[in-house]
């Protein structure tokens, strides 16, 4: 069972205490590269088994947009990233209301399904974790 | 004189910034993550809408549909690719880049 670990022997619970880790999203994707950046994060936290949410707010609402299509500026698009997740356990995403009516945008109008949370409902979020990594 | 402005106006002031020292026979064009200030329903659609009165606003095509945006433009920006990118820097004598 060696194979998988790189030949590390690994517990299936190692005895450590698993933690809230919370992903705070606030920028445009493309634009820089933090969205992408984030998401490689994210990607990777999902192997250590641990309690992971995702928060959009500000411009990180426009990350999980339906529709994007990024041929024409030749960079890979990652939407459908977000998709995926699921499939790694992790399916607390919240977006804060107040962004994203700031923007236009409605539930529908995302990629993946999300939990719409209010300023004051998403500062409780974020007091609630034990590690917040912010991008 | 041509505006090229690349940041989101949710993230800075500049597209603010630069639709208030537009002067006559100025355009803007709107451009990476500056794309978002093209778009309806925004907190900043209104400002864009009224510079759009007196000033033609661009946005580049690529860069909104890479955003996922290509339904929410405001009326009246005109959309352009690559080479009407190339074409309006040729058109106008300065361009002013509002980073």
């Amino acid at each position: 069972m060696t194979e998988a670990t790189g030949g590390i022997e690994m517990d299936e619970n190692t005895g450590g205490k698993i933690k809230k880790f919370l992903y705070v999203n606030r920028k445009a994707p493309y634009g820089t590269i933090y969205a992408l950046e984030s998401l490689e994060v994210v990607l990777i936290s999902a192997a250590f088994d641990q309690d992971v949410s995702l928060a959009f707010l500000d411009d990180g609402v426009y990350q999980i947009m339906k529709g994007q299509h990024t041929k024409a500026i030749d960079v890979k698009n990652f939407s459908p990233t977000y998709r995926a997740l699921e499939g790694y356990d992790i399916e607390k995403l919240y977006v804060e209301k107040e962004s994203m009516e700031a923007r236009g945008l409605k539930e529908e109008d995302f990629i993946v399904p999300v939990k719409v949370l209010s300023t004051a409902e998403m500062a409780d979020l974020m007091q609630s974790q034990d590690v917040v990594l912010s991008f | 004189m041509l505006h090229t402005v690349n940041k989101s106006p949710t993230e800075r002031n500049t597209l603010e910034s630069c639709l208030k020292h537009l002067k006559k026979g100025g355009a803007v064009l709107l451009i990476e993550d500056g794309v978002y200030g093209a778009l309806k329903g925004t907190a900043s659609t209104k400002l864009v809408e009224q510079a759009l009165k007196n000033y033609p606003i661009y946005a580049l095509y690529p860069d909104v549909e890479a955003r996922g945006m290509q339904d929410r433009v405001i009326n009246g920006i005109k959309l352009v690719d690559y080479s009407g990118f190339v074409d309006l820097v040729a058109e106008y004598p300065t361009v002013q880049a509002w980073l």
